[in-house]
């Protein structure tokens, strides 16, 4: 019989506590995480603001971030006065003190000076690894979504691809170094020592010499986008299939071809998803060292990457100081001191700022983009 | 420029099949020129394989194939692989029953099958897109609103956008794929009434569920049965008088 009463609980009922408890701990394990990250990022601004920021206009340290990396010297002078100078500063006081004693002399390698050369190199390596990842990335993804049946041998070979993005970085780095720095072919008619096989082009002196690309900036972009491909493809392909079948019928119905259809009709339209992962992307190629390290970064470098290059060209043939490679020689092949501390935690907040500011750029591009094409 | 297509369907003996699945068996029937023929059935009995059939849409669904018979319209056989499909396309547009507008703007909706087809000077564009939605009956509710989102209107002048999409590019014959059945009766009689205005001039060929619709709009009704053309006669004769006993079950609806 239906009675009323039982609705009326007397008591706490038994799942309560149990729910709490549940909540309660998810809730402090996921505070726990942002706490972490919070410290994480305070640190961080704590050490590094300082070195970046000044108290005058305009509070930048526009020195940091536009001068060349030097040594730095540290030293006394006759009258027993601290002097901290870069390399370049460094030897102009010397001129200019001709004669006078120098006490207690030391140098730091990296640490003086500004970051302009890792900045610049890090930006020409995201640059390009992007657009050679966009572009062969969206191009694999538009035939696996839209031309490929969907057979079998399609399913196997998403998976692999879905696998490659599991792959630690350091193995591409090493991929890198022994194909594109080692082994891909290039045109020339004087090939290297050490090439692997020289295929005659029968064009005057010129060969196909399978040489490699040396250690170079296009060797580092191309290194990077095999790493974010995976990630590039799997996220394309997702916001191609996200694209109502709808659009596709209606232009195929209209005689569209299939390549009209996806060019009008399914690409613009998943532009801001591809965007979007392409953002994830684009700070996990700012932010490696490892696939660099072989392919591409030099620790030390005179010349901004397009100083003194004989034809446009060989800035891709150029090696590059980058970012995450810079902070890894302060941190690791130098010793730690209170000199190098500037150099340190300022290239950590510079990076984290340009890291911010990346993600931060894209995430209103795809606002932008998504709140014009919504369906 | 004339047709290359004049717009008779005649369907011989077909058969069609999804993989290993008969969704047509030997179905013959003859589509006359502007006229509204009307196809009626219970769901899945291939209205739409059909209608399908005539523009060439099953070539985009993986396995699906004419096994025997031949579809010619206006004398071609459109089946042969030297037929130019987007040109078949241009000729026999289609309506879907989720109507499915471009996010972009009302006026690059309708020119989008123009600029497909290479045309780009302005005054043309303009007086075509202008001409398409008069026919389709959206000219006034829209034309201070062209540059606007498609997406803005409602679900009706949606499906009559997209009505008006396939007729930017003049085509001849019109297949029409249940386009009323996500619309409110309203809406559904306005789509009704440009169909009865535009008949003298294009063949529709228009799949419902409402047999009212059938009976109001259109001059020949087929009737299927999985994957079977049952019985095919002016409506009127249809509905009043039907030849077989699956049809009059089914208008009665008593059917199974
Ligand atoms: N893309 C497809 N793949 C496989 N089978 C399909 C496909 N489309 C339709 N069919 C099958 O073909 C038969 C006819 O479908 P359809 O022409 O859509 O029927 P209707 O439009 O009359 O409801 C159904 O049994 C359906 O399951
Ligand atoms: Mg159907």
């Amino acid at each position: 019989m239906y009675n009323p009463e039982s609705l009326i609980r007397k008591g706490l009922p038994k799942g309560h506590i149990k729910d709490r408890l549940v909540r309660f701990s998810l809730g402090l394990v996921t505070y726990l995480i942002v706490i972490i990250a919070a410290l994480l990022f305070f640190k961080i601004i704590k050490d590094g603001a300082p070195v970046l920021l000044t108290t005058k206009a305009p509070y930048v340290d526009l020195g940091f971030l536009l001068d060349k990396n030097e040594t730095l010297h540290v030293f006394h002078d006759a009258r027993g006065q601290r002097h901290q100078l870069a390399a370049s500063k460094y030897s102009a006081y010397v001129k200019d003190h001709a004669g006078e004693p120098i006490y207690n002399e030391r140098t730091f390698s990296y640490s003086g000076g500004g970051i302009i050369g890792p900045i610049v190199g890090t930006v020409l390596l995201t640059v390009g690894s992007m657009v050679l990842a966009l572009f062969f990335g969206v191009s694999a993804a538009i035939y696996l979504s839209e031309y490929a049946k969907q057979s079998p041998f399609i399913h196997a070979v998403r998976l692999a691809i879905l696998n490659l993005a599991g792959i630690p970085s350091i193995v591409f780095g090493l991929f890198g170094f022994s194909v594109f720095v080692l082994a891909v072919p290039v045109i020339t008619s004087t090939p290297s020592e050490r090439t692997l096989l020289t295929v005659p082009l029968f064009i005057g002196k010129a060969v196909l010499s399978f040489q490699g690309w040396n250690s170079s900036l296009l060797a580092g972009c191309a290194t990077l986008a095999c790493m974010i491909l995976p990630v590039i493809i799997t996220a394309s392909e997702e916001s191609l299939r996200a694209v109502p079948q709808g659009f596709r019928d209606a232009a195929l119905a209209m005689g569209a071809t299939r390549w009209q259809t996806i060019r009008t009709c399914v690409l613009p339209f998943s532009i801001p998803g591809i965007l979007t992962s392409s953002l994830l992307a684009i700070t996990r190629v700012a932010g490696e060292t490892a696939p660099i390290m072989f392919t591409a970064a030099v620790a030390a470098k005179d010349d901004l990457p397009w100083q003194s290059l004989a034809n446009p060209f060989d800035l891709l043939s150029s090696q590059v100081q980058a970012l995450p490679y810079h902070i890894y020689t302060l941190a690791a092949r130098i010793p730690a001191s209170e000199f190098t501390q500037r150099a340190q935690y300022g290239s950590v907040f510079v990076f984290l700022m340009i890291v911010a500011s990346l993600s931060f750029g894209s995430m209103l591009l795809r606002a932008k983009l998504r709140s014009k094409l919504k369906w | 420029m004339s047709p290359v297509l004049s717009d008779r369907i005649e369907v011989h003996d077909l058969h069609f099949y999804y993989g290993h699945t008969c969704a047509l068996k030997a179905v013959s029937l003859n589509v006359p020129e502007r006229q509204v023929t009307a196809f009626i059935g219970p769901s899945g009995c291939g209205k739409s394989t059909l209608l399908r059939c005539f523009n060439r849409m099953n070539d985009e669904i993986p396995g699906a194939r004419v096994s025997s018979g031949s579809i010619h319209i206006g004398g071609v056989n459109i089946q042969q692989p030297s037929v130019d499909v987007a040109k078949l396309r241009r000729e026999v547009g289609m309506v879907f029953q989720k109507s499915n507008p471009f996010p972009r703007s009302i006026f690059d909706n309708v020119a989008f099958g123009l600029q497909l087809h290479r045309i780009s000077n302005r005054s043309m564009l303009n007086q075509a897109v202008e001409e398409a939605l008069i026919s389709a009956a959206l000219w006034d509710e829209v034309k201070d609103r062209l540059h606007e989102s498609a997406l803005a209107l409602s679900g009706g002048q949606q499906q009559r956008l997209c009505i008006a999409r396939s007729l930017a590019v003049k085509p001849s014959i019109i297949l029409m794929d249940e386009p009323c059945s996500a619309l409110d009766p309203i809406a559904a009689a306005k789509v009704e009434d440009l169909i009865r205005t535009l008949r003298q001039q294009i063949t529709f060929i228009i799949v419902t569920h409402n047999m009212q619709q059938a009976a109001r709009v259109s001059d020949l009704t087929a009737f299927f049965h999985l994957g079977e053309l049952i019985e095919f006669s002016p409506t009127l004769k249809l509905f009043s008088n039907p030849a077989h006993k699956l049809t009059e079950a089914y208008l009665r609806g008593t059917f199974g």
